[in-house]
């Protein structure tokens, strides 16, 4: 029973803070119990035949991780991986993957009432990862559907595997 | 059932208990199917094994299990304490078996969550009737259970060494003795005992009362003799509270002596009162044994495992039984999640690499460091030894899986009314734990498939003048750095007619059946859809078994060798790598990529001649090696790494083989040989993976991945 509530407090914790990282100018904030760490830019190693979006794979301690590139991830121009270039591990139903993000700002709370629905719009699909938009002060961060990010529609059906 | 106050921790340990139990139960009982009855000993031990799953599963709250195990217990029990003679040992191993189905699919529901519900009420139901039936005979056959009272001759001295004598020629054919005065060779004055009160023994025996009677007749000095037959509880009553003396009377020289003492006198038993024989139920002796055997000092018992009887036959059981014991013993010694193994693993993995960073440290060159060298090569070796012991501990023996195989073979022989024996040789040949995963299907496929088709019924091999028992072996050796695992029946062999014929019907066939080799043949029935067998059996003919053997062992990188002679039998071979977890690998060099082979599919490298090289009109390159034609695979194209070198004379031609077809591979250059420690990619990453090519991936010794390539799946995606 102890560790049932210890859990629980751990999970109140983790509840409604977001890793906020940018893109571009745009900054997006992931669910911070999906986090495991976050690391720089490694040595990456291709892979052939991947989407363009998946790197490759990394060495992270031993553990063989495949990293994606949030930016091709998102359609947007691939550029140089700089100093603060970040790898962000996350762990989504037990598979460790990495994201490279531009940069890692902070970790904030966001409280459920200030998430707010997606506006609706003509080109849904293009919004596929963003999940809901959160308020935070008088900035607003997109709030990213962890799962989407991983699997293309197309390989929806093979995730459940 | 038992939603509350688990957790799954207990969960599993409960799981892997009683799975254990259940794999040592089965293979008890195997053992002894082939014998007539269950000896002692076996009957203990699955007493003793139910008695744990009863109680385990009764505090996991599953109560059908220990139901069900508590009914078999009940009945081993009987076995235990009655020791009937005559029961239907093949039919009882049907139902302990049939229960151990029961118990297994239980356990399957738990582990995956589902609900508990199954009902055993049949088994019990049998179990009870059996127990019944068992009662009821036992009425006609039981056990006899005697009082003798012995009195010697006035004045014929020594009572008490004779006694001792009678004792040791009753524990003949008896089961148990417990007899009074106790410490007769001990204590002298136990002559006057038996001299005032006679000699008192209690037996248990198959043998009639008549039987023992002429025995207890032939005693030399015998004046009187009573003996009565008594009841269970009585015996029980003398013998339970003395069973710490058991075992005190084992001084076999002396009865030696006593017995060449006794035989070289003559029988002189005419003087035998018989009238005074009861061979009724007597209650006034009852209570007077009753009285006799309250104290445990004067009571000895003797228990009689029927030892003498038959040495060479109990020999060869007890061999059995202990070669079991050793198995089951091996398997007692780990149990550690291979999970951790694993991690364990890879923590020495990444060991063996920050020691290369540090030992090849750039910080360190040009440095003059005798001691730091000296240090380093101890760490080296530390380390070196640290990584073989660790491959070590996950590798297994095989005979767990091999002994499975029995369980099947005897199903399958009772199904289909063959007999069959089945051989196991080198059971302890040892593979990495993974292997065992993926090898125990294919081989349940092949041992099926060899009963079921293979083997002809008695009938047939009468016929052909075979022996009517057919033979199968089932044999593991290591050779190099591969396992063979061979099956082999004295069957039919395969037809190869018949096998070409379901080919062509099926379109399976690809090239010209004259170019087609004997075992090429064979081969084809690796292929998916492939039976030769008419009718769907319940063991096979589903044409799904074969094909799927050849995947389970492809996966792990292994190969199928099938060779048949008509009339003789099959014999089919999985050549599987000893481990996974470790390979020799040779490490190739392309653009910025490194890509490692396995060293054991290389047959050469060598740097291309111009002049070898050809070019068809569809631009497939090849290279002509010592009068052959080998076509040639550039990784840099296959994989799209820039490159620098592109000319196949730059660079450098490795060229391998799988299953007799060779390529050739084209890269940048060599980087060297090494042992490498495979990892699997990343689940997420094998969901994208189209192409047949890379089988796994390895770190080097800088921390970098390097790709190991699958080289079978190289050959045949090129053909």
């Amino acid at each position: 029973m102890d560790e049932l509530q210890l859990n629980m407090a751990e999970e109140d914790t983790q509840k409604g803070r977001y890793l906020i990282f940018f893109i571009d100018k745009e900054s997006y904030g992931i669910e911070i119990k999906y986090v495991t760490e976050i690391i720089g830019i490694q040595p990456i190693t291709s892979v052939p035949e991947m989407p363009d979006y998946i790197k490759g794979i990394i060495n992270l301690r031993g553990k063989i991780i495949p990293v994606i590139d949030v930016r091709i991830r998102f359609n947007k121009e691939s550029r140089e991986y700089g100093d603060r270039s970040c790898i962000i591990v996350v762990d989504i139903r037990d598979m460790s993957v990495g994201l490279i993000v531009d940069s890692v700002s902070e970790v904030v709370t966001i409280n459920d009432e200030d998430i707010a629905d997606l506006p609706i719009m003509n080109k849904e699909s293009q919004n596929h990862f963003v999940k809901n938009i959160g308020k935070v002060g008088n900035e607003v961060r997109l709030l990213l559907d962890c799962h989407k990010l991983l699997t293309d529609e197309d390989f929806d059906s093979l995730a459940v595997l | 059932m038992a939603d509350f106050y688990t957790n799954d921790a207990m969960v599993d340990m409960f799981l892997f208990e009683t799975t254990q139990l259940l794999e040592q139960l089965e293979q008890v009982i195997l053992i002894s199917d082939s014998d007539y009855c269950y000896s002692e000993e076996t009957i203990n031990e699955i007493f003793r094994i139910m008695h744990t799953i009863k109680g385990s599963s009764a505090m996991m709250m599953y109560d059908e299990i220990s139901d069900l195990a508590h009914t078999i217990e009940d009945l081993f029990f009987y076995l235990r304490q009655e020791k009937p003679k005559h029961y239907n040992c093949s039919s009882l191993n049907d139902i302990i078996l049939d229960t151990i189905d029961f118990v297994k699919l239980e356990l399957e529901k738990i582990r995956n969550n589902d609900p508990v519900d199954g009902k055993a009420t049949v088994l019990k139901e049998r179990l009870r009737n059996f127990l019944d039936e068992l009662k009821n005979s036992a009425d006609m056959q039981s056990i006899n259970i005697f009082k003798a009272v012995v009195y010697y001759e006035d004045g014929c001295e020594m009572e008490n060494i004779r006694a001792f004598g009678l004792v040791h020629n009753l524990e003949k054919f008896a089961n148990e003795i417990v007899y009074f005065p106790q410490d007769i060779m001990d204590n002298d004055s136990t002559i006057e005992i038996i001299r005032n009160e006679g000699f008192q023994i209690y037996l248990k025996t198959y043998k009639s009362q008549e039987e023992i009677y002429d025995f207890l007749m032939k005693t030399i000095f015998l004046k009187d003799l009573e003996l009565t037959r008594i009841d269970e509880e009585i015996y029980e009553k003398v013998s339970a509270g003395n069973k710490d003396l058991s075992g005190r009377l084992n001084d076999n020289l002396f009865i030696n002596d006593i017995n060449d003492d006794i035989n070289g006198e003559s029988i002189n038993s005419n003087k035998i009162n018989s009238d005074k024989i009861n061979s009724n139920n007597n209650a006034g002796n009852f209570e007077k044994s009753n009285n006799n055997t309250s104290n445990p000092d004067n009571v000895n018992i003797f228990n009689n495992f029927n030892n003498q009887k038959d040495p060479d036959r109990l020999k060869q059981k007890d061999e059995k039984l202990s070669d079991s014991h050793t198995i089951l013993a091996t398997q007692n010694i780990i149990s550690v999640s291979v999970a951790k193994l694993d991690k364990l693993m890879d923590l020495v993995g990444e060991m063996v690499i920050a020691e290369a960073m540090v030992l090849q440290n750039p910080d360190l060159e040009g440095l003059e460091l005798s001691n730091f060298h000296k240090a380093a090569r101890q760490l080296s070796k530390i380390t070196s030894e640290i990584q073989d012991m660790v491959m070590s501990v996950r590798m297994v023996p095989l005979s767990a899986t091999f002994h499975r195989m029995n369980r099947i073979v005897r199903d399958m022989c009772r199904k289909l009314n063959k007999e069959v024996t089945l051989e196991i040789i080198g059971e302890e040949t040892e593979v990495d734990k993974n292997i065992i995963e993926h090898i125990t299907d294919p081989l349940m496929h092949l041992v099926r498939n060899a009963v079921d088709h293979g083997i002809e019924s008695a009938e047939e091999r009468q016929i052909l003048g075979k022996p009517l028992k057919g033979k199968l072996t089932l044999e593991a050796k290591s050779i190099s750095s591969d396992v063979h695992i061979i099956v082999k029946d004295d069957g039919r062999g395969l037809d190869k007619e018949k096998i070409l014929k379901k080919a062509r019907e099926k379109n399976l066939l690809t090239m010209n059946d004259q170019d087609m080799s004997d075992s090429d043949i064979y081969k084809l029935i690796l292929l998916p859809g492939f039976s030769t067998r008419d009718d769907i059996t319940e063991f096979s003919g589903r044409g799904v078994g074969m094909d799927v053997v050849m995947k389970n062992i492809d996966d792990i990188g292994g190969s199928i060798l099938i060779e048949s002679e008509k009339n003789k039998g099959t014999q089919i071979t999985l050549k599987i790598p000893l481990t996974l977890a470790i390979i020799d690998g040779m490490n190739l060099q392309v653009g910025k990529s490194t890509y490692t082979i396995p060293t054991i599919s290389i047959k050469e490298s060598f740097k291309a001649k111009e002049q070898d090289i050809i070019v068809d009109p569809d631009g497939n390159e090849m290279i002509m090696v010592r009068g052959q034609c080998y076509p040639v695979l550039r990784l840099h194209k296959l994989f799209k790494v820039k490159t620098d070198i592109t000319e196949l004379t730059d660079g450098i031609i490795t060229m391998v083989s799988q299953d007799d077809k060779y390529i050739c591979i084209f890269s940048d250059r060599l980087l060297g040989q090494q042992q490498v420690v495979v990892k699997t990619l990343p689940e997420y990453i094998k969901r994208f993976m189209k192409l047949k090519g890379i089988s796994g991936c390895t770190l080097l010794g800088d921390g970098s991945i390097s790709l190991i390539l699958d080289i079978a799946g190289l050959v045949n995606s090129n053909k």
